[in-house]
C-alpha cells in the first residue's frame, strides 16, 4: 500500500523562485523562511566559494499557495512566485479534477475544504453593464467644485411623512463591511474595522462569534449578528451595537453550518462566544428554531422586543433561486434591512462543491428582489443591501442602480490589509496575521496601521462612486438607487436583460 | 434646450392665448420645432364643476376605433356631459395631426371605489386610456386644458387658435427633444388632474423617480421624463397631503450638511420618507394647479429662470426677454435661486365668480 503513496502526490501549483544574485543569504538574511507561514521556504546549507557554509532559501515546493507574502517581505526583491501547473493530456480531465479526486483519494475520503468566494467562470454581470453619461443635453457635474452626497439611510420608511419613522442606520457612505466573526478574524481586525467604520461614518459587522468587550465602545457603528450557533448572544450583546442582524445563510455557503476548531476556541474566544475554551464551536447549518417564515418572525420581534424597537433589525440570506419571493416573506416578516450575499461571497471555510455550485449571482438576485418589492407595493418598508462578489466602486454603484440601499464588502477589506487571497483561511496559518489567532502571526497586523488602510479604501470607493456619478449627471445617490435607466447591457440576452430591468446598448 | 413662460393673474382676470402666443415665441431660438405647448386655466368657467378630458386620438382620426373604445370605456364608468371635437387650424407649418377631442365628465358616486377617491379614480381612469395604446389623455383638470403638439409654438397656438380662448393662468412651452422622440404625446406641458409642468432640462433621476411612482398606480406611457413631476407633485399634495413647501422641498432638498447644520428633523424625514423622490438633474420647471403656480429650479441652478411681478400678474420664463415683451414696466423682477420655491397663490375663486 504504501508504494500507492506517490499516486495521489498533488503537486502544488506556485513555487517561489530566489534570484540568488539579489538575495542577501549570504550575510545571514532569512526573512523569507521567517515570513511563510504554510512551511514552504526552508533553508537550505550551501558551501560557498570562500568554504564557508552559508544558508540559502529553499522552495519545498510542497505548500505554496501563492500568497506573496514572501514577495512582499524581501527587502532585496529576489523572490517571485512561478507557476508550474500540471499538465493533463486530457481536455475533459482537466488538472483541477484529478487533483481533488487524488486529494479525497489520499486523505481516507473527506469534503474538500477551500476559503474565499467561488471562482467557477459563471458569468460577471458587473462587467456587462454600462453607466451612462452626461453628454449635451445635461451638464455633468464636478464632484470637487459641487456638492455631492452619498449619503443613506437604512431601515424600514413609512410609505408617506407624518406617522414618525423607524430607527436607521446613517451611512456615510452606502458601503458597509460584512459579517467576518472573531475566531475567524482576530481581534485586531476586528477594532481595525471597528475604528475605520467610526471614523467614515459607516458599519462593520461583527459575524456570528460575539462582540468583544474591548471593542463595545464602537457599538455605534457595530452591526451584531445572530446565526444559528448563537455564540455570544445575550441581552447585553443586542444593546451593546447599532443593529441587529440575523444571519439565515451566507452565498459562499448557502444552507451549511460552520465549525471552528476546537484549538482556535483560545480564551478571549471562548469568552466572546461564551463556550469553554478549546471546545469545537459548531453553527447548525439551520437555525434550530427558525423552520419557516413564521418562526423567524417571531425572532425578529423577539429581538425588537428586547432592543425596545430603538435599532434595525437586519436578515442576512444567500442569494438562492428563489430570492425575490424569500425578500417579500421576510420583508413582511418584518425586517427592517435585507441582505442578499450573492455565490460569489467569501467565507474562511467553506465545501468546495458547495461554494461552486449552489447559489446565484448577486447582480440577478438584488434585481429580482428589488422588482418583487416594488411589485408588492413594500419597497419603502425595507432596505436591500448587495453583497456578495463586489470586487471594486462601480460594482457597488451597478448594485445601488439595480435596486440595492448599499453594500457589504468583506473580502475587499482582507485584501486592504494585505490579503492575496490564497484560499486557506480555514488553516489558521494566515501569512499576513488576519484570519488566525496565532502568537506570532496574528501580530502582523498592526491596529493603526490597519485601521488607515480601512480608511483608505473606503475613500478611496467613496470618491470613485462621486466621479461616476457626476459623469452621470447626478447629484445625490437617492437618484441613483433602483434607477436602471442609467445603466445598459453589452451582450446579455433577453432573458438577462429582463431581470436586471435594464435596455440593451444602443437602445 | 427648451424655453418656458408662464404668465398667473392672481385676481384670476382672464387674458386670451394671444399674449402667451407672443411670450413664447420671442423665445424661438431655445427650441427646434418639434414641440410646442400650452396649458391655460379658467377655460370652461361654465363647466368649472366637471372634470375636462382632452385625449388625444392616433391614427385615423375620428373613425378609428380607439375613439369608440375609449368612450365605451368612459361611459361605462363616469358620466359624460358633453363631448366635442377640439377644433383644430392645420396650416402650411403645421399638416393635420392627431385628432382631438374634449370631454367634460363627473364621476359616478357607485364607481368609487370604497378605499379610493373621486381623485384617484380619475388617475386610474387616465392611466387606463394611456396604456390602451393609440389614446393619450392630454389633459384631465377641472376648468383648465392643454393645447400641444409638434411645431414651434406659436405654431401650435395658431393650429389651436389658442387667441379663441381666455384663461386667468397660462403656461407654454418650446421644446427642443434630445433624449426621446418629438411626438404629440411627449410635447409639453404634462399633467395630471389639475397639474401642469413645463420643464427645462433633463431628469436624470427618471428611473427612480419612476419606478416609485409605479408603486402607487402613476404609469409613465408618454415617453419623456417631464411626466415625472406632475405625478410626483400630486403623489406629494394629494395623497400624502404634504404642504405646497414641503412638496418642493422633496423635489429639491437641501443638502444634509445644511439638515445637520440646522438639525431640522422634519427635513431629515422628509428626505429619508421621499429620496426616491429627489428630482435630479437640471431643471427649470413651472408648474400649475387650480390655486396657482410654483417656479423651481433643480439646486444647483443649471437652468435658467427668471421670475417678475407687475400688479396682480406673476411671471416666470427662461429669458426675461418673454417677460419685458408683455410688461416693459414690471414691479420686481428676480432670478430665484437654485431649490428655491416660488410659490404663486391665486385669490380664492370666490372673489373671480363675484367679478363675473
Amino acid at each position: 500500500m504504501a508504494t500507492m503513496d506517490k499516486n495521489w502526490k498533488i503537486i502544488p501549483p506556485f513555487y517561489p523562485e530566489f534570484d540568488l544574485e539579489r538575495c542577501d543569504y549570504k550575510n545571514g538574511c532569512n526573512l523569507c523562511a521567517h515570513e511563510c507561514s504554510f512551511g514552504e521556504i526552508s533553508l537550505k546549507p550551501v558551501k560557498g566559494e570562500d568554504g564557508k557554509v552559508y544558508y540559502r532559501p529553499w522552495a519545498n515546493k510542497t505548500a505554496c499557495g501563492s500568497c506573496q507574502r514572501c514577495v512582499k517581505m524581501c527587502p532585496y526583491g529576489a523572490i517571485s512566485i512561478k507557476r508550474e501547473p500540471m499538465h493533463t493530456s486530457h481536455a475533459y480531465w482537466t488538472p483541477e479534477y484529478v487533483n481533488n479526486i487524488w486529494k479525497q483519494a489520499g486523505s481516507k475520503g473527506g469534503v474538500l475544504l477551500v476559503g474565499n468566494g467561488a471562482t467557477g467562470p459563471q458569468r460577471r454581470y458587473f462587467d456587462h453593464i454600462m453607466f451612462d453619461a452626461c453628454q449635451v443635453t445635461n451638464p455633468s457635474i464636478d464632484p470637487l467644485r459641487e456638492p455631492m452626497e452619498i449619503r443613506t439611510y437604512l431601515g424600514s420608511k413609512p410609505e408617506k411623512f407624518g406617522y414618525g419613522i423607524m430607527p436607521q442606520l446613517k451611512l456615510e457612505v452606502p458601503i458597509m463591511f460584512g459579517a467576518m466573526s472573531f475566531g475567524a478574524l482576530n481581534l485586531r481586525v476586528h477594532e481595525a474595522e471597528a475604528r475605520a467604520t467610526r471614523e467614515i461614518g459607516t458599519f462593520w459587522n461583527t459575524g456570528e462569534g460575539g462582540f468583544h468587550k474591548s471593542l463595545r465602545k464602537y457599538g455605534e457603528n457595530t452591526i451584531v449578528q445572530i446565526a444559528s450557533g448563537r455564540f455570544g448572544v445575550s441581552e447585553d450583546y443586542l444593546k451593546s451595537a447599532a443593529a441587529v442582524e440575523i444571519k439565515i445563510g451566507q452565498g459562499a455557503k448557502p444552507g451549511i453550518g460552520g465549525h471552528l476548531p476546537g484549538e482556535k476556541v483560545s480564551q478571549a474566544i471562548s469568552e466572546t462566544r461564551m463556550i469553554p475554551e478549546g471546545s469545537d464551536a459548531l453553527s447548525p447549518a439551520p437555525h434550530h428554531d427558525i423552520y419557516s417564515i413564521e418562526d423567524l418572525r417571531q425572532l425578529i420581534y423577539a429581538i425588537k422586543e428586547a432592543t425596545e424597537y430603538k435599532v434595525p433589525v437586519s436578515v442576512k440570506i444567500a442569494a438562492v433561486h428563489n430570492v425575490a419571493p424569500i425578500v417579500s416573506g421576510i420583508a413582511r416578516a418584518g425586517a427592517d434591512i435585507i441582505a442578499i450575499d450573492g455565490f460569489r461571497g467569501g467565507t474562511g471555510a467553506t465545501p468546495l462543491q458547495i461554494r461552486q455550485n449552489t447559489g446565484i449571482p448577486i447582480e440577478l438576485a438584488i434585481a429580482a428582489a428589488d422588482q418583487r418589492l416594488r411589485e408588492e407595493k413594500i419597497r419603502n418598508s425595507v432596505s436591500l443591501i448587495a453583497s456578495g462578489g463586489i470586487q471594486c466602486s462601480s460594482d457597488a454603484l451597478k448594485a445601488i442602480c439595480l435596486g440595492a440601499d448599499a453594500v457589504y464588502v468583506a473580502t475587499p477589506v482582507l485584501i486592504a490589509l494585505g490579503c492575496g487571497v490564497c484560499q486557506r483561511c480555514f488553516s489558521g496559518k494566515c501569512a499576513y496575521g488576519i484570519t488566525t489567532n496565532k502568537p506570532g502571526l496574528a501580530e502582523r497586523i498592526d491596529v493603526d496601521e490597519a485601521t488607515e488602510c480601512l480608511k483608505n479604501l473606503l475613500h478611496a470607493w467613496a470618491e470613485e462612486m462621486e466621479e461616476l456619478m457626476g459623469s452621470m449627471g447626478i447629484s445625490t445617490i437617492e437618484a441613483l438607487r433602483g434607477n436602471r435607466d442609467r445603466l445598459r447591457g453589452v451582450g446579455l440576452n433577453e432573458e438577462e436583460l429582463k431581470i436586471l430591468g435594464i435596455k440593451h446598448a444602443g437602445f | 434646450m427648451c424655453g418656458i413662460v408662464g404668465i398667473i393673474n392672481t385676481d384670476r382676470k382672464t387674458i386670451d392665448g394671444s399674449f402667451i402666443r407672443e411670450a413664447i415665441r420671442i423665445q424661438r431660438e431655445r427650441g427646434n420645432g418639434l414641440g410646442g405647448g400650452f396649458a391655460a386655466y379658467g377655460l370652461y368657467p361654465e363647466q368649472a364643476d366637471k372634470y375636462a378630458f382632452h385625449i388625444m386620438y392616433q391614427g385615423e382620426g375620428r373613425h378609428s376605433a380607439t375613439v369608440r373604445q375609449v368612450e365605451d370605456y368612459l361611459e361605462s364608468i363616469v358620466k359624460i356631459y358633453q363631448s366635442q371635437e377640439i377644433p383644430v387650424f392645420p396650416n402650411d407649418r403645421v399638416p393635420q395631426g392627431p385628432y382631438f377631442k374634449r370631454y367634460f365628465i363627473k364621476t359616478i358616486e357607485e364607481q368609487i371605489p370604497p378605499d379610493k377617491t373621486e381623485e384617484d379614480l380619475i388617475v386610474d381612469i387616465v392611466m387606463h386610456i394611456n396604456m390602451m395604446g393609440g389614446a393619450f389623455v392630454v389633459s384631465c383638470g377641472k376648468n383648465m386644458g392643454v393645447f400641444k403638439g409638434v411645431g414651434y409654438p406659436e405654431d401650435i397656438a395658431d393650429y389651436f387658435r389658442i387667441e379663441d380662448y381666455k384663461a386667468y393662468m397660462w403656461i407654454a412651452h418650446n421644446r427642443f427633444p434630445t433624449n426621446t422622440p418629438g411626438w404629440w404625446g411627449g410635447a409639453h406641458p404634462f399633467t395630471i388632474l389639475d397639474k401642469a409642468v413645463v420643464h427645462n432640462g433633463e431628469i436624470t433621476s427618471y428611473g427612480t423617480n419612476m419606478r416609485w411612482l409605479e408603486m402607487y398606480g402613476y404609469f409613465c406611457l408618454l415617453q419623456t421624463d417631464t411626466e415625472v413631476i406632475s405625478y410626483i407633485y400630486d403623489k406629494l399634495t394629494r395623497k400624502d397631503e404634504l404642504n405646497k413647501l414641503d412638496a418642493c422641498y422633496v423635489m429639491a432638498p437641501s443638502l444634509w450638511e445644511e439638515i445637520d447644520r440646522a438639525n431640522d428633523g422634519k427635513k431629515r424625514s422628509l428626505r429619508q420618507i421621499y429620496g426616491p423622490a429627489v428630482v435630479n438633474g437640471p431643471f427649470g420647471i413651472v408648474l400649475t394647479h387650480n390655486e396657482g403656480a410654483i417656479v423651481l429650479n433643480d439646486r444647483n441652478k443649471l437652468r435658467p429662470v427668471v421670475c417678475a411681478r407687475a400688479g396682480h400678474t406673476y411671471y416666470a420664463s427662461s429669458e426675461e426677454c418673454s417677460i419685458r415683451l408683455l410688461s416693459p414696466e414690471v414691479d420686481e423682477i428676480w432670478s430665484p435661486r437654485g431649490g428655491e420655491p416660488v410659490i404663486i397663490d391665486l385669490q380664492p375663486e370666490k372673489k373671480s365668480a363675484e367679478v363675473a
